[in-house]
């Protein structure tokens, strides 16, 4: 990695009023507008303004239920989703700087559509494009899309991978240089500079090329939420940020030995592959303020939050001490889940931000204008090209 | 009051009439183009923008095609991207409902729609080729007479979910802690030979309730499914003579589905080139059209019709004199306008006798009989058409291709809209916020 090691990545992850059942019931919540744009907009310029790496958009394509895997009758959380690509792409034009990664379901859609769709992002945004990736093993999700047959967990991880293989070529499929605007010869293109991906795998197989020239990026960031050793393999294998759930630093620690033995044994220990902690986060100036915020939520919730992540209340000092920590186990960033929406964000950005600023752990500008700049990563050669 | 025009604004793309070799010519992908494009449209008061689709990149002779602009960007975010930098504009996409999931476009017009203030419209296609369906996990199985059967309900599918909430459920009550007002929102159920799913929609009602929906198709069918389901239907009719005709079998049918004349909107595409004077414009025009069918473009368009590789012929000498190969197997794929060749011996004779009548070469011929305006002449001569062409009920409005991205849409909006705004037949600003109220039809 040829930039700073001693800094910290750090992203946001947006959900609705935030990642408390009882967030949208908070006096600064604005639960009503959760499906316009400026709602949207808002938030990400907040991050922004706190010089976040990058955002993340939660996505599903079934509407939420407290049980995973069905439906339920709740009417006391926030039920309804806009798409994640499209909030993405409604962000970009009035953003700058920040990284925007929207959740694609790669179980029920089309490598060939959200390839272009990312590529269009990466466009729209000038280079700020990523993608988290993620399996939907539900029946309520495959009820909606019908004819397919549910699969298990090792080819829903099976399918994840060759999805986001499909959609890496896709992207190569055109070199960077294939428009040539030829008078002379009347060629708009140089065909030989265009790819046929000719995909073949277990589920599916894909032609090419794209129909969307290869983005600012070349490879917009791909991400994935990784709890377990499939999903730790489909990290090292394909993706150059995860997106993990350690409980402590020791966790930390194994989890990422995990994640670097599976990217070995793909062959890619000379690259890049970013491990970013998750943790929700209560914030405040201090950590009683913190510990009751988080009760009286779960008092109006009816039960105590539990979260795949780990559940942190305090103060910005506090959680740098502990993302410090954290880093020093291996973890190159972290993923911050705002326990409530807008006031959990406004902790990172006006007060975990300037402390870690104060520790000399976070960049003080934007020092580049892509994605891929800021996460340290090489612009890479396209795959097709020859010299 | 004079009938209003419909003004709308295709953006420029993967065809031969878009000229790119011209310094004028920007980028067809860059977000900044379609900045630019959109702005001027909404500038002008255009109701919408429409951007085409295609999902494999076409081929001939075995080959991708090189010769017209390649690329183009992904329909959905480019237009929520321009959401962000327009206020009144509609956005309409032509999504297939061939490679795509009910459950995933509703959602993706429903997002649109709430992302856009209610902006969003969906101009329905399908397709059936292997050859596109190359590029997806589904593979091109569809049995062509099942086109139209597919589409209608895939669409009647979406409605499903659009309509599985009424709109008044979203309550976020904090006091109460009631967020959703029933228990049950989005709840469908579809069962037909095309589509079997059920479960819960999870995008709330939209602004207007469903996009608009636009059709394009001129066989007996489409023009069924259009009169059926469609509120505006894309046509290429733009002559006075074959657009009223289209217009009145079209609009005719309507009744038969139980609705009224202004229910469905007739928007054919059209192109324009515009001077300072009517000659001055025929001039232009002509240097476009040639601009548009260069040597090379004259002869893959000849090998369209003939079907077989010609370029070893010299596209400033007279047809071949082989003749066209006819065969299911075609030397082009993936360009829609080959199947408007169905009787390809009698092109070849019917073009064999004009370019001996006319003395014309290949390229002459093609830039003849393959690239025509709809609309040439004086912002004054042009507005006057378009004025006339509406009023004798040939269309509802147009729908305007220029030959240059992106600012080939600026001498339509600053030269001729004044005019039609002058003759009171066009708005001066837009009525609503939403784009069915800006196209005058019924909330649904």
């Amino acid at each position: 990695m040829t930039h700073l090691h001693s800094h910290l990545h750090v992203a946001v992850a947006l959900d609705g009023a935030g990642w408390h059942p009882a967030a949208w019931r908070e006096p600064d919540a604005r639960p009503a507008e959760l499906f316009t744009a400026g709602y949207w907009v808002g938030l990400v310029t907040e991050a922004q303004r706190g010089l976040l790496d990058l955002v993340t958009f939660e996505d599903d394509l079934a509407l939420q239920s407290t049980d995973r895997f069905a439906d339920d009758q709740r009417t006391d959380q926030v039920r309804g989703r806009l798409d994640a690509v499209q909030v993405a792409a409604r962000v970009a034009p009035v953003t700058e700087g920040i990284g925007l990664v929207p959740t694609a379901v790669v179980t029920h859609t089309e490598p060939f559509h959200l390839s272009k769709a990312i590529a269009t992002l990466d466009y729209v945004s000038t280079g700020r494009a990523g993608v988290r990736v993620k399996v939907a093993g539900s029946s309520s999700e495959a009820a909606h899309f019908g004819r397919r047959s549910e699969l298990s967990l090792e080819d829903l991880f099976a399918e994840a991978g060759d999805w986001v293989e499909v959609v890496r070529r896709l992207w190569d499929s055109w070199e960077d240089d294939a428009e040539i605007r030829d008078v002379a010869t009347g060629r708009f293109v140089d065909r030989e500079k265009l790819h046929y991906i000719d995909f073949e795998g277990r589920f599916f197989s894909v032609k090419g090329p794209s129909i969307t020239p290869r983005p600012p990026q070349g490879q917009p960031v791909v991400a994935a939420l990784a709890h377990q050793a499939l999903p730790y393999e489909l990290v090292g294998r394909s993706t150059d940020l995860g997106f993990v759930t350690p409980v402590d630093a020791a966790d930390a620690a194994r989890i990422v030995g995990e994640v670097r033995s599976a990217q070995s044994a793909a062959g890619r220990a000379d690259e890049t592959v970013h491990v970013f902690g998750d943790v929700v986060v209560f914030l405040d100036d201090d950590a009683a303020t913190a510990r009751a915020r988080r009760a009286r939520l779960d008092e109006t919730a009816g039960e105590e939050y539990r979260s795949d992540a780990l559940v942190f209340d305090g103060t910005p000092p506090q959680l740098a001490d502990l993302l410090e920590e954290w880093a020093g186990a291996g973890l190159t960033g972290f993923r911050l889940r705002p326990a409530t929406l807008p006031h959990d964000l406004r902790r990172i950005t006006a007060g975990l931000v300037p402390e870690l600023q104060r520790r000399g752990l976070f960049r003080a500008s934007y020092e580049a204008s892509t994605l891929r700049g800021l996460l340290g990563l090489p612009r890479p050669t396209n795959r097709f090209a020859t010299v | 009051m004079p009938k209003q025009i419909h003004l709308a604004a295709h953006f420029p793309g993967v065809n031969n009439t878009t000229v790119w070799s011209d310094p004028a010519a920007g980028s067809h992908i860059e977000f900044s183009s379609f900045v630019r494009f959109a702005q001027a449209a909404e500038r002008g008061k255009f109701d919408f923008l429409f951007l085409a689709e295609g999902l494999r990149l076409r081929e001939q002779n075995g080959a991708i095609y090189d010769l017209d602009v390649v690329g183009r960007p992904d329909t959905f975010t480019v237009l929520t991207a321009l959401a962000a930098v327009t206020e009144r504009l509609g956005l309409t996409g032509t999504i297939n409902s061939t490679f795509n999931e009910p459950y995933e476009v509703a959602r993706q017009f429903a997002t649109l729609d709430h992302l856009s203030g209610g902006r969003a419209a969906w101009n329905v296609v399908t397709s059936w080729d292997a050859f596109t369906g190359e590029n997806f996990r589904r593979g091109g199985f569809l049995p062509q007479d099942q086109r139209y059967e597919r589409a209608r309900t895939f669409l009647e599918t979406t409605h499903e979910l659009f309509d599985s909430w009424r709109g008044d459920e979203i309550v976020a009550d904090q006091a109460s802690g009631v967020f959703l007002g029933d228990a049950d929102a989005g709840r469908f159920a579809h069962s037909d030979a095309h589509f079997d799913i059920s479960g819960r929609f999870d995008v709330p009602r939209s602004p207007q309730g469903r996009p608009v929906i636009f059709q394009a198709g001129d066989s007996d069918e489409g023009r069924d499914f259009a009169a059926s389901s469609a509120d505006a239907i894309f046509s290429r009719h733009s002559t006075k003579e074959a657009g009223q005709a289209f217009y009145s079998d079209v609009k005719g049918r309507l009744s038969t589905f139980g609705r009224s004349r202004d229910e469905l909107l007739i928007l054919p595409a059209a192109t324009f080139v515009i001077g300072d004077t009517d000659a001055e414009a025929a001039e232009l025009a002509h240097e476009v059209r040639r601009q548009q069918v260069s040597g090379q473009t004259a002869l893959r368009f000849l090998e369209q019709v003939w079907n077989r590789d010609l370029s070893a012929y010299d596209p400033d000498g007279p047809l071949p004199d082989v003749d066209p190969v006819i065969s299911e197997d075609h030397v082009a794929k993936g360009r829609a306008q080959v199947r408007m060749h169905r009787d390809p011996l009698a092109i070849a004779k019917q073009w064999r006798e004009l370019a001996e009548a006319k003395g014309y070469s290949i390229r002459e011929l093609m830039i003849e009989t393959q690239s025509r305006q709809s609309f040439i002449g004086s912002p004054a001569t042009v507005a006057a058409t378009i004025d006339d062409l509406v009023q004798s009920d040939a269309a509802d409005g147009y729908i305007l291709v220029p030959h240059i991205t992106p600012g080939g849409l600026d001498p339509f909006v600053d030269r001729v809209v004044p005019l039609l705004q002058e003759r009171g037949v066009f708005r001066t600003d837009y009525e609503g916020t939403t784009l069915r109220e800006n196209l005058g039809l019924a909330a649904r």
